[in-house]
Order: structure tokens, then sequence, then C-alpha cells
């Protein structure tokens, strides 16, 4: 950086009026060494080459109706227009709106709540904390088997209610289709919980306790504690909680396949599963790419909003 | 209430120790833990004592017979290795040119740098459905459709961008003084990277290796997307041709899922405080 500078300073006083843009340019390059440019354009190089340019092609391919074999056709907003009227995208759109909500909220509720009750030093905490957060080191494909083992007929989830006299609620999990999505939801919501009760762990960390200390003092209980001091000071996790939970909802992809493949009758699709099978497996390349960029035009304010707090994080 | 029962319900006021919290806890996380004690049980219980005496029985002999059948015939076996391959290549390459970016990034003063960071993050960011159709095509038309190396060089292309916003943060905040002596050392930027940027970073690099381990190994949709061939699949994709393999043969499913979670749990225990700095890097503050 220094080296940088100085070498703007020597150039700097030869300055007499406007110089030809190319000069400037050419300085601006120069002041980099040309191995440093090296290292910053080969890894974007590969960026670009595998996740910009697809990411463009996609766009065009959702224009076209295209099987893969020979030359696309262009079909202008057509795949769009389809869409609107395709019952199945209909239920993955709704579908996914129930899983944000639902992935997020409870996924949020219960991992603040565990946040707060181990918030704490003391015997035990950090194996409940591991307990708890391991689940999420496995892949949404082994969770996804695992709780199908859960809910197959006669599985822990049917034995245990049969056990407790709630024999009245035992079914066919994931056969059935008005349960089917809960069911892959709440195996997801296991999963997730650990990485939430992690980031509002590290967010309790920087809340002031004299505060609360205070706010006890003056007769404060504990819910008001919660919601007037600590919640207040947990706003920055909270907006990457939201942000980064409406990014994966979006993305959800593997759990399902894993456990139902968007079966019984197309009842458990999201807008990705949706996808995949259209672009993957019945290989409407173009009717794919249109959801495709339907999920991306969903996630794009949230990953807007995402990288807007990273600058700022990142100037502060 | 009495007086006295409220100081002390005020001294106990910020998170001290209630007894009511172990109460709580203990079967709390043993309804949380259950799941995958249940999974491990079916895992090592023989065929014929599931089919004669229910899933849901505590087992009355123990085998290794779903493993057995998992790693032979369900090919699991072969599918770890292609997992272990692809991780530790993917974790090493995108690891290593993240950290040349990152250090370009926040060591000069390249035109344009913050909204470059941000692109290459944004790409992270991008749903990867967008990428997918294309993505296929692309490997097909380079001739490398259904290899490992397809698969690596993917993951490469897509984690390539978060993990460059993590080290640049990093790097940005080390001491410009050592920067300074090595220069007037008359050590270039090559060496300054190896001999000075890259053993300071270990700390962060140590954390992003954890997480991106987990990443690269628990991927499915990129698998799905450019390898066909079951010998090439690693082991997420693997696990669920076994479902399909051996619906109902729950002793081996189940080993095949725990088989497929023991590495990333391994990871896990080994490096946790790595693993959960790992998590929290891009995200807290």
């Amino acid at each position: 950086m220094t080296a940088a500078a100085a070498a703007e300073r020597t150039t700097a006083p030869t300055s007499g009026g406007p110089r030809p843009p190319m000069a400037r340019w050419a300085r601006v390059f120069r002041r980099v060494p040309w191995v440093v440019w090296v290292f910053l354009l080969v890894p974007l190089a590969v960026e670009a080459f595998w996740v910009f340019w697809p990411a463009m092609n996609s766009f065009s391919l959702s224009f076209t109706r295209w099987n893969g074999v020979g030359a696309a056709e262009p079909v202008g907003l057509g795949n769009y227009q389809d869409l609107m009227s395709d019952p199945t995208f209909q239920t993955a759109l709704r579908n996914n709106v129930i899983w944000v909500i639902g992935f997020g909220g409870l996924s949020v509720v219960i991992g603040l709540a565990l946040a707060v009750l181990l918030n704490r030093p003391g015997r035990g905490i950090g194996l409940y904390r591991a307990a708890i957060y391991l689940p999420m080191v496995f892949s949404l494909a082994v969770t996804g088997l695992f709780w199908r083992v859960l809910y197959s007929p006669d599985g822990l989830v049917n034995f245990s209610l049969e056990t407790v006299g709630l024999g009245v609620l035992e079914r066919q999990w994931l056969a059935d289709p008005d349960v089917a999505l809960y069911a892959v939801l709440v195996a997801a919501v296991w999963r997730q919980v650990g990485y939430i009760m992690v980031l509002y762990l590290a967010g309790l960390k920087g809340v002031d306790p004299s505060l609360e200390e205070a706010a006890a003092m003056d007769g404060a209980n504990r819910w008001q504690r919660f919601t007037r001091i600590v919640m207040p000071q947990l706003r920055s996790v909270n907006a990457v909680v939201f942000a980064v939970t409406v990014i994966d909802s979006l993305r959800t992809f593997d759990i399902v396949w894993a456990m139902t493949r968007g079966g019984p009758y197309n009842s458990t699709h999201l807008l990705s599963t949706y996808m995949f099978e259209q672009g993957f497996t019945l290989v409407n390349l173009g009717y794919g790419s249109a959801i495709a960029v339907v999920i991306f035009a969903l996630a794009i304010v949230f990953i807007v909003s995402y990288l807007v707090r990273s600058i700022r994080q990142e100037e502060s | 209430m009495t007086a006295v029962t409220e100081s002390r319900s005020k001294r106990r006021a910020i998170g001290q120790r209630s007894p009511w919290f172990h109460v709580l806890m203990i079967p709390f996380t043993l309804l949380w833990v259950a799941p995958m004690v249940f999974v491990l049980i079916v895992a090592m219980r023989p065929f014929s004592d599931i089919v004669s005496r229910g899933l849901s029985a505590l087992p009355a002999t123990l085998s290794w017979e779903g493993f057995e059948t998992a790693l032979t015939t369900g090919g699991i076996g072969g599918a770890l290795r292609n997992s272990a391959i692809v991780t530790v290549v993917a974790v090493v390459l995108s690891l290593f040119l993240a950290s040349l970016a990152a250090y370009a990034l926040s060591r000069f003063r390249i035109p344009g740098r913050t909204v470059i960071l941000l692109l290459m993050l944004a790409g992270n960011l991008l749903p990867p459905q967008i990428l997918l159709i294309p993505v296929a095509k692309i490997t097909e038309a380079l001739g490398i459709y259904d290899t490992l190396f397809a698969l690596i060089i993917v993951q490469v292309g897509f984690g390539l961008g978060f993990y460059t916003f993590v080290l640049h943060g990093f790097m940005r905040a080390l001491p410009n003084e050592v920067f300074e002596a090595a220069r007037i050392d008359g050590a270039g930027p090559v060496r300054i990277y190896a001999l000075i940027v890259l053993p300071l970073a270990r700390p962060s690099l140590a954390a992003l290796t954890a997480l991106a381990t987990t990443w690269v190994f628990n991927d499915l949709i990129w698998a799905m997307t450019v390898l066909r061939t079951e010998d090439n699949f690693p082991i997420t994709a693997a696990l669920l041709n076994l479902q399909g393999g051996f619906v109902s043969q729950w002793n081996v499913v189940a080993a095949g899922a725990v088989i497929a979670a023991i590495p990333t749990a391994v990871v896990f225990f080994i490096f946790q405080k790595q693993f959960v700095s790992g998590l929290l890097v891009g995200a807290n503050k």
C-alpha cells in the first residue's frame, strides 16, 4: 500500500493539466505490481466463468424452449406465461412461503430461546450447546434420511405417539399430502436451530449486562428486560438471521429431495425442487431456467440487503 | 409475595442458575439427540431382527451387517473415496485462490476493489438453481461432464466469493508495520504473501477450512448437476441411490446415513472452536 502511495506521490507533481485518459489508466494499473493482478484475476476469472457467465445464460435460456438437443427455440415470455397457469408452480410458490415462515420462524424462536437459556457459564452448558448444534454438521441429505427412518410407518415418531397414548395421530407422515411438507419442515428446523443459536449466542456476548441489571433493579421482569433491553441490542444479528433465513429457504433443495422428491402428488415441491425436476428430470431447460429466474428475483432483495450490510461492516 | 422471595428473585435476576434449568434442559436435549441415537441403533441391528421385532424395538443383537452392505454392495465405500478427493482438492484449491484474491484486494490499491469484493460475495449468495442448467451445459461442452474434476472446479467457483470476502476482512486488519518492514527488507508481493500473509491468516484459514470441508462434503445439488455415473457419485448422492436400492432395508439406509455423518461429525468435534467461529465469520458484529 505504501509503495503504491509513494508511486502516486512521485507522479503527482508532473501532472500539469488533464492527461490523456490512456495514460491515467496505465498509471493506475502500474501502481499495483503485475503479479498482484494475476493473484486477483485468476480467482476472478474462475468465478466469472463458473458463476456469473452461467447466471447470465440462465436469463437468456428462460426465454426459450429447449430440450438440450439441437437449437433452443425462442418463445419470448412464453415460459413465464405458462408458469402463471401451472398448478404445480403455484403449489411450489405457496410451499415456499410456508417454508420461509415456518422454517425461519420456528428455527429463530427455538434458536433464540436456547441461546438466551444457554448464554451463561456453568456445568453442562457446553454439552447442551454441542448436542443442539451437532445436527447442523450433517448434510441435509443425511438429515433427510435420518428423518425418513423416524417417519417410517413403525418408526420412532409413530412409536412415540402410540406410547404416550396419541395413537390416533399416527400416520404415514411422508406419504400424506396434507402433512408431508410440515414433516420435512420439522427435520429442516431440527438441523437449522443450532446455527441460529450460534449466531444469537455470539450476539448476546455483545449485550451489555449492566443495562439489564439496572432494569432489574428498577423492577423490570424477565420478559420486559428481554424485549426492551436485550432484543434492541440484537438488531444486527436479527438482520443477518433474517437475510440468511430467506436466502436459505429459497435455496432449500437437498432435504426435500432426500425425503419426498416433491411428492406425494407434488405436495412438497419447493421452487428449487420443481426447478430441478423440470430442468434435469424432464429436461425442459427453458422452463426450468424460468423457474430459476423466479427464485433469483425473489432472492435478490435479500442478497442486496446482505451486501449493503457487508459494505457497512467493511467500511466501519 | 414476601419481601424475602422478591429480593432473592432479584438477586437471581440476570441468568443465574435456577433449579428448573437442568430439569428443563436435560429432557429437551435428550429429545434433540433422540433422532441420532435412534438411527444409530437401527443401523446396528441385523435386518432379520428389524423384520421380526419392528423398527422401533430395542436391539436384541447388534451386527455390522448394515454397515457392510452399505459399504460394499451399496457403493458407499467408493462414494466415500470420491467425496474425500473432491473435498480435499476443492477446499485446498478454493482457499488458495481466495487467499490470493483477498491479499490483492486487501493490501493493494486496486481500482474498484470494494465493488469487486462485493461482486464476488454476491456470486456466492446467488441461488445455485440459477446456475445449474448452464453449468451442466458448460461441463458438457468442455468434455468434463460426469467427472470429479467438474465437481471440484464448480465447487471452487461457487465458494470463492465468500472465502475471499472473509479472508479480506481478516487480512485488512493485519498491522501495516509488518508489511512495511518486509518491504524494506526487499520482499516482493509473492514473498510477502507466502512468508507473512499466509502464516498470519492461519486462524481464519482454519475456521474456513472447517466450514468449507463440511459444505463441500455435504453438497448434493452440484453433484447431481455435473455427475451421472454412480461410480463417480460423492457420498450424498450415493446415499439417495442407496435409499432407492434398499427400500425398507432400514438398517442399510441408516448405516449409510451414519457413515456419511461420521466425517463431518469428526471435523466438528476436533475443530469445534474453529467450526463455530467459521459459522460466525461474515455474520457477526
